[in-house]
């Protein structure tokens, strides 16, 4: 899932400001999951900011709604019916989520509540951690699963560098090394030979490096 | 401020602190009448949410009363509990309305004296802090909305 | 010979080479970097010069290796793939040896957290065996990492690091093959101060083989005092500093600690130049640079061969 955390009430605070009445929209998809701007947060968000005005005498009207999916313009078109009636939208989707109500509703100013984060996984409850950077080439079938260019902090194709201590990365003992992750899994795949393959350097244009990337279905596209 | 009278919403866990207020009320212990108690099934219910909507229609202070540590009858609603509290004191917080306002406590059925104390307690602080910031805003947003 | 390297000649002719490092300062002074230099003149086959070290900034490792060049000496050029592209590293790579370079050493380098930037952008393009592939390709092909024709194309002797003690250990020597499988001409290896682990590495090198296709240079650096010791046994990531040598550098009394360091190390020197596989000594005296040529004259790595 793509991940989102949400911005200190300060930078929020100061976005809402010079409006009255806004459109606190959340998405019912990944920031749902990672519980930063489902239909839960965005009350609580909802909440929070109108005591922070009450508390400088001002009032701002707030009106919640939160959409199946805001990367979708499909749903986005749901707002269709509220965006006159509001100064401006604050969304708690991810960046996907906001541009595409920029794009839509082109005259209405539009504030992002989140940071956009990463797309991971859940490790347990409450803890998420970074698995893929969309690479546009995946190298999985390589490294026994687990990913080099997300996981290796230097993004090593072939690790793991002189810093691994004890099965962690040499710039935080938080952080599992992903080279020795690799290691143990190959092992544990009987794929050691394996790991003697050196990875050529990458091709980074399927990745961001090649632009904004676009898929084009031909059997789908309308 | 000494006409100040706070009031202190108390969502209060039904196999715990609710029973030891209804005891705290047999035994004729007396607490302060600033303390609403809103009974609930398990602390564990007790959503981020209401505490922050009891803070916006005007409360001065919030507590979540559940079961002792290892006691909660769905397991560990009360340690769920405690961390929403945690949350919620960082956000009012950063919005200005103060953390101390909201406490997370536990007790057993049978504590009504530990009831009545903390009763007592957590109105002598929230009297201390002054009434909740947003409170006359609330009001008349109140006010407003019964107009309208 | 693949190259005009002064430093693969002397480990052609089976002589013990010599190098140490020169570490460029923090401001446009030239006059610094000939100063370290010429404090090793005669004492070293060739000097290692870091590309900002630690992730922090410095005066080029280029810039540096030109100054050091014009002096007559033989430069290392130092090059980690954490702060350029693969563009960026290949035209380094063309501007150096136009000034007469022909020694390069291939690192991914310290992550941006450790240095003074922080904030930088990661690069990581290519990571240290792939840019031994692509020096390679440049030197035996002629020809650039994408493929195309170079004019004159760059004969650099190709260095690369080994960390020994680094985790998971049982990879340290199949690494070391990866390396060696890339093209890598000559490996000078992170501090020595455990000799028995670095024995059991040395050994499985020497029974892959590979001590006949790559020059391994043992990394040295003197111990300047107890403090000095136990930062770097617990501090330094990738590092082993075993306690006994802790403890035998807390056993003598500080203003004696510096010589017990330089005793230190020239026991070590003495005992790796019988172990099978080893070609040479990489001498790192850090903030210590003066005591080099103390350390390779009473090591008895005097006078350094003429080839
Ligand atoms: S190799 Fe690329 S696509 Fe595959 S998991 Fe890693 S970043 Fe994602
Ligand atoms: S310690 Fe492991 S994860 Fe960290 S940079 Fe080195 S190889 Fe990558």
């Amino acid at each position: 899932m793509i991940t989102a955390e949400r911005k200190p009430l300060e930078e929020i605070i100061e976005y809402v400001r010079p409006f009255g009445k806004i459109l606190l929209v959340g998405c019912n998809e990944c920031v749902t999951v990672c519980s930063a701007g489902g239909r839960k947060e965005v009350g609580l968000l909802s909440s929070a900011l109108q005591m922070a005005f009450m508390k400088e005498g001002k009032m701002l009207e707030i009106k919640e709604m939160t959409l199946e999916r805001q990367c979708d313009p499909e749903y986005v078109e749901e707002l269709s019916g509220h965006i006159n009636q509001v100064d401006a939208v604050l969304s708690m989707a991810c960046g996907c989520g906001v541009q595409e109500i920029a794009q839509r509703y082109r005259e209405k100013p539009v504030f992002p509540a989140v940071n956009t984060k990463f797309m991971g996984a859940s490790e347990r409850q409450g803890v998420w951690s970074e698995r893929c950077q969309g690479c546009g080439n995946c190298l999985l079938g390589l490294t026994g699963g687990i990913c080099p260019v997300a996981r290796c902090s230097k993004r090593l194709l072939n690790g793991p560098c002189g810093g691994s201590t004890k099965g962690k990365c040499e710039i935080n003992p938080e952080i599992d090394c992903a080279w020795q992750l690799i290691w143990d899994r190959l092992k544990a795949l009987g794929q050691e030979e394996r790991y003697s393959d050196i990875i050529p350097a990458k091709d980074w244009r399927p990745s961001r490096d090649g632009g904004p990337r676009k898929i084009i279905r031909e059997d789908l596209a309308s | 401020m000494d006409t100040f009278e706070p009031i202190i919403v108390a969502f209060c866990c039904h196999y715990c602190a609710y029973t030891a207020a209804d005891m705290a009320g047999s035994m004729r212990l007396h607490y302060p009448p600033n303390v609403k108690i809103v009974r609930v099934p398990c602390s564990g219910k007790v959503d981020a949410i209401h505490i922050m909507k009891a803070f916006e229609k005007g409360a001065d202070g919030v507590y979540v009363a559940g079961c002792l540590e290892g006691d909660c009858h769905f397991k560990n609603g009360n340690v769920k509990a405690s961390r929403r509290v945690k949350y919620i004191k960082e956000l009012l917080d950063e919005i200005g309305i103060g953390g101390e306002r909201v406490e997370m406590v536990t007790m057993s059925a049978g504590m009504g004296p530990q009831f009545a104390k903390t009763a007592i307690e957590m109105t002598e602080k929230i009297r201390k802090l002054g009434p909740n910031p947003v409170k006359d805003m609330a009001a008349k947003r109140r006010r407003a909305v019964g107009q309208g | 010979m693949k190259t005009e390297s002064v430093l693969e000649k002397i480990l052609a002719a089976g002589h013990l080479a010599v190098t140490s490092e020169c570490g460029p300062p923090r401001g446009a002074l030239p006059e610094k970097v000939k100063e370290k230099a010429e404090m090793l003149r005669g004492y070293v086959d060739a000097i290692n010069v870091t590309d900002n070290q630690t992730a922090v900034v410095r005066m080029s490792s280029l810039s540096a290796c030109i100054l050091i060049k014009q002096l007559g000496l033989d430069p290392i050029l130092q090059m980690v793939t954490r702060d350029r592209n693969r563009l960026a590293m290949q035209s380094d790579i063309l501007g150096a040896y136009a000034h007469g370079i022909n020694n390069m050493l291939c690192l991914s380098g310290d992550h941006p957290c450790f240095g003074d930037h922080p904030m930088a952008a990661n690069v990581y393009d290519l990571d240290s065996m792939q840019l031994i592939q692509v020096v390679r390709k440049m030197r035996d092909e002629g020809r650039f990492q994408g493929g195309d024709e170079i004019e004159n194309p760059p004969k650099m002797f190709i260095g690369a690091a080994a960390n020994p003690f680094a985790d998971p250990f049982e990879l340290r020597a199949i690494r070391l093959a990866k390396k060696v499988k890339a093209g890598v001409d000559f490996i000078q290896t992170q501090c020595i101060y455990n000799i028995d682990k670095f024995g059991k590495w040395m050994k499985e090198i020497c029974e892959r083989g590979l001590n006949e296709k790559v020059s391994i240079l043992a990394g040295i650096t003197p111990l300047k005092s107890a403090g000095m010791a136990n930062y770097m046994r617990n501090k330094v990531p990738g590092m082993d500093v075993p306690e006994e040598l802790v403890k035998r550098m807390a056993g003598v009394p500080k203003k004696d600690q510096a010589d017990e360091g330089i005793k230190i190390c020239l026991e070590t020197i003495e005992q790796l130049k019988t172990m099978e596989g080893i070609r040479g000594f990489h001498i790192m005296a850090i903030e210590w640079e003066q005591k080099v040529p103390e350390i390779v004259e009473r090591a008895g790595l005097l006078p350094r061969p003429q080839v």
